[in-house]
């Protein structure tokens, strides 16, 4: 029986029609996720003068590419060494021996940071075996660094690239390291390694290292990409605007430990640290979002660094409960939907739940056994955690059937969830990646205590904004 | 304009960087464009160097990106893992007109997610299921097309097999398009796919009701920003019939009808000139190349058009023209003055380097370079007729040389990509998107050069660029 247009228009938001939407086994409508070389080309910019390479076809190059200008607004640079049909029956030998001359020579990087598109991973190039065949025929200095991951695609997602590519990099710098313990080096115990993790509020990293500014901590960012996708307009454009300097990465197990301010993006890299850098604490925890996880950081970074914390934090940390009291009441009950990476999420809905929110449907496109655990528990540990269902492995279009059928009132996640808002009419807050249809998002921090400031602003104005729109004149007030 | 010999010494000197064999490769995509010699033009459509940066997309990206997403009704699967599909939703600002998830399905990504298993045992049956669930949740759509990914073609699926089977077991027509991105050199074999998949499954499979003598075809307008829609009221205002438009806010059956049009009109020649010719061999129908840009391609192409029919469709154009001549001329007075006088570089795909250069010149700008990401020879012959002698053109430029080339040259505005956009921002050059329209737009027919005007003067006068400089470093403090 063929159905009219009005038919399926009241069909497709009916309990019925979410019950054969969740039946769906084996395709995948509107994820939130994106593939791995996307993460390690994101964590190779970090990295002072540094060239992403992608070994493989060179669409997904021009693809990621386009994908991080339009969340930043910023030029990104990236080289692909265009392998086609005639690579995929030969191997990709010759593209990366001569990829590699070309750029190094016409970009002049300190270090190229290679990872791969499905195509040369379902070929099977063996990046190792080449890259040292590029060095024999001169393609590339002897010494100039070219740590790589395999980055298959269907495989995790672009958290998993990141992951691999950080590690990868770590791992080749680290070797580098000369033995002896310089002046330098005892200096350097006083600091402490911070990893982002794939982390697209670029002001992230402001606000991290202006609270450690105030704790009187010194830090290394591992992976600092925010003066490359921060970079000032001069009137003059360098391609390299920053990143961690290498040699300080290459001393980096010399400092005092390190913590990783997401756990799904950095499970390899922690592990790696934990197993080869010796005397070097590391680990990695949810990002601090809110304020009792940005209290877990402080806590646990103090703890490291053998300080206690700072009267000065503690004003800074008073300013921002004293914005969330102040605004709890415009957020306390309200159902929430919350969409992303799992890191994100997990940050978003702990923060909800210190406010009185209620997070209702929880979803992530990927998730640990581990990570699924966690939220698990971070929801039953709170009254207003009760109403939530985690939906880990789960798409946008699943989102939809939620939002149509269980309405709530505010949904939280990246420009991609914009349809589902639409037709749930509720506001879309935007934290995640890719933010494309706002401005300057990026340069706002979710993380820290301004983070904090930050998300009960945008969320509690949002509100207030739709209640002004939509009163009549009787109910159209100054004060809210 | 450089004279010819400085622009061959720009060449010169930006070649230098390359190491010797890419050197001599990439010389022969760049020139300077010189009307006496029939030898100086520019190679085109092969690989690109490894290393270089490349702006270049691939097969899939012609395809699935341009040729058959902007088909409304039809769901595109992106067929292999997760990233592909993810990039391409969305992104390119084909719009269409009707309820999403109900009979348009353009805001969507739809993939079958590979996973380490599909790769290792193939995607065949999950394709087949995928097809069945789509079909169940998403019952009025009128067709699927399924998009290959690199993965698939390396590891012997047999798409086509799970298309013939499905297209049986649902009624409707599933396409296989086999346009993995290792495919070819650029985004221009997809297109090349994609148009044979549409002639093997698609066209001619229905017949166009209520014909009349001034039925047409729309060919290559992918109504970005609603280009397509400002495009169809130009030519019915002078009493053509658009009952297609490819494929811009398109049907299946627009696809399926177009040999019972009596005329192709093709703006994207680049990406859909395959099918005109298949048409014309096939079916008879003439096609005809027109631009869209500024009043005075407009005018000319209308003037074409009506030659090609009756009295009454050139009484018409000529009405039509004088109609809204006014209006232009009065955009025109009113950014000439503004805009005058500055010079572009282009560098775009499709047809832009060519087709957008009368509608600065419109505006009294100058274009000084431009090139094309994936062009071919023909591309590069159509050129010939827009330029003059001294614009530098580059095939396939490099990140590095298009920089080069813009410090030297000194260009007002750039005119080029996403992934161009703010190298050249950063250099306190004006910039305009020519592929998204900057999210501006309509910039086709009448109304879109009223919008093309406003937005080319915003980014040249914008006193934004005034702030770059502190004024205890501007000159003579
Ligand atoms: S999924 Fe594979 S082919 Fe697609 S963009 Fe990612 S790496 Fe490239
Ligand atoms: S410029 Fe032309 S070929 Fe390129 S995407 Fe646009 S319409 Fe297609």
């Amino acid at each position: 029986m063929t159905k009219t247009v009005e038919e399926v228009k009241e069909w497709i938001n009916t309990e019925e029609y979410k019950e054969l939407n969740f039946k769906r086994e084996a395709v995948v409508i509107n994820p939130p996720k994106a593939c791995q070389p996307l993460g390690a080309i994101f964590a190779a910019s970090g990295f002072e003068k540094t060239l992403p390479y992608v070994h493989g076809s060179q669409g997904c190059t021009a693809y990621f590419r386009s994908n991080l200008s339009r969340h930043y607004r910023e030029p990104f640079s990236t080289v692909s060494d265009s392998m086609t049909e005639d690579a995929a029956v030969f191997g990709g030998l010759n593209n990366i021996i001569e990829g590699l001359r070309n750029a190094h020579v016409l970009y002049q990087p300190s270090l190229i940071a290679m990872s791969t598109s499905c195509m040369a991973e379902v070929i099977g190039d063996d990046l190792n075996a080449f890259i040292g065949q590029a060095r024999e025929k001169g393609s590339i200095p002897e010494d100039l660094p070219i740590p790589f991951a395999h980055t298959p695609s269907f495989v995790g997602s672009h958290i998993t690239g990141y992951d691999s590519m950080l590690k990868a990099i770590l791992e080749n710098l680290h070797k580098r390291q000369k033995k002896t313990t310089s002046v330098k080096g005892s200096e350097r115990t006083s600091l402490i390694n911070i990893i982002p993790g794939f982390d697209p509020h670029v002001a992230n990293i402001r606000e991290i290292q202006y609270m450690l500014g105030i704790m009187g901590i010194k830090n290394l960012i591992l992976a600092d990409n925010s003066d490359v996708l921060d970079s000032p307009l001069t009137g003059e454009y360098a391609m390299y605007t920053g990143g961690t300097p290498l040699e300080d990465a290459i001393d980096a197990s010399k400092n005092h430990g390190t913590i990783a301010l997401q756990k799904n993006s950095t499970m390899n890299t922690i592990k790696y640290i934990q197993e080869e850098w010796e005397n070097h604490p590391a680990f990695n925890m949810y990002p601090p979002m809110g304020i009792k996880l940005t209290d877990d950081f402080v806590e646990k970074i103090s703890d490291l660094a053998g300080i206690s914390v700072s009267k000065e934090l503690e004003k800074y940390r008073g300013r921002a409960v004293d914005a969330a009291t102040d605004a709890h009441q415009y957020i306390h009950g309200k159902r929430f939907a919350v969409f992303g990476d799992p890191d994100e999420v997990y940050g978003i809905v702990s923060f909800l739940l210190e406010m009185g929110g209620e997070p209702i449907h929880v979803l992530t496109a990927t998730g640990s056994k581990t990570f699924k655990r966690e939220m698990e528990l971070l929801l039953a540990s709170s009254p207003h955690g009760q109403g939530a269902k985690l939906y880990a492995g789960f798409d946008l279009w699943h989102m939809r059937s939620l939002l149509m059928t269980d309405p709530v009132d505010m949904m939280i996640g990246d420009s991609h969830g914009k349809w589902a808002a639409r037709d749930a009419n509720i506001p879309l807050i935007r934290i995640g990646y890719p933010i494309v249809d706002r401005v300057n998002m990026h340069r706002y921090p979710v993380i820290g205590y301004q983070g904090a400031i930050n998300m009960i602003t945008w969320i509690v104005n949002a509100f207030l904004e739709e209640l002004d729109r939509n009163s009549d004149d009787a109910h159209f007030e100054l004060l809210r | 304009m450089l004279t010819i010999e400085e622009g061959k010494k720009i060449i010169e000197e930006v070649l230098e960087a390359y190491p010797e064999k890419t050197k001599l490769k990439r010389e022969k995509h760049l020139a300077v464009h010189e009307e006496a010699c029939s030898t100086c033009g520019v190679k085109s459509n092969v690989k690109s160097a490894p290393g270089v940066m490349t702006a270049r997309g691939c097969a899939y990206a012609g395809s699935k990106g341009v040729v058959w997403g902007p088909i409304k009704d039809v769901v595109h699967i992106s067929h292999g893992p997760v990233g592909c599909g993810h990039y391409s939703w969305s992104t390119r600002r084909n719009l269409a007109d009707g309820i999403v998830g109900v009979n348009n399905f353009v805001p969507f990504h739809f993939t079958s997610d590979f996973q380490e298993r599909d790769i290792v045992f193939g995607g065949d049956k999950k394709l087949e299921k995928i097809i069945h669930e789509i079909n169940g949740l998403f019952p009025l759509n009128n067709g699927l097309s399924i998009q290959s990914e690199c993965p698939v073609g390396l590891i012997g699926d047999d798409i086509e097999a799970v298309a013939k089977k499905t297209t049986k077991d649902i009624g409707k027509p599933v396409v296989p398009v086999r346009c993995e991105g290792f495919r070819g050199v650029s985004q221009s074999l997809g297109h090349h796919i994609a148009n044979d998949a549409i002639r093997d499954h698609i066209i001619g499979t229905k017949k166009l009701d209520n014909k009349t003598k001034y039925d047409i075809a729309l060919i290559g307008d992918y109504n970005i920003g609603g280009d397509a829609w400002e495009a169809k009221k130009l030519l019915e205002e002078v009493g053509l019939k658009v009952r297609s438009i490819w494929s811009g806010d398109a049907t299946l059956e627009m696809l399926q009808t177009a040999p019972d049009v009596k005329l192709n009109v093709i703006h994207c020649y680049r990406s859909m000139n395959y099918i005109c010719r298949h048409m014309e061999e096939t079916y008879g129908i003439p096609w005809v190349e027109i631009n869209l840009f500024g009043p005075t391609k407009v005018a000319e192409s209308l003037r074409k058009l009506g030659e090609l029919f009756d009295d009454h469709i050139k009484a018409n154009v000529e009405k039509a023209i004088e109609k809204n001549m006014i209006a232009m001329e009065k955009t025109i007075e009113k950014y000439k003055p503004r805009v005058g006088g500055k010079k572009v570089m282009l560098y775009v795909g499709g047809l832009r380097p060519r087709h957008t250069i009368g509608a600065f010149e419109d505006l009294g700008m100058e274009v000084v370079g431009t090139g094309y990401e994936f062009g071919h020879k023909d591309d590069y012959e159509r050129t010939k007729d827009y330029i003059k002698d001294g614009v530098i053109i580059y095939d396939d430029v490099t990140a590095y040389e298009f920089e080069e080339f813009v410090k030297k040259i000194n260009p007002d505005l750039v005119a080029s990509g996403i992934k161009e956009k703010y190298v050249f921002q950063k250099m306190g050059k004006p910039f305009r998107q020519m592929h998204s329209w900057d999210y501006s737009g309509p910039y086709h027919g009448w109304g879109g050069f009223e919008i093309f005007s406003r937005d080319m003067d915003m980014a040249l006068n914008s006193p934004t660029w005034q702030l770059v400089t502190p004024k205890w470093r501007q000159a003579g403090k």
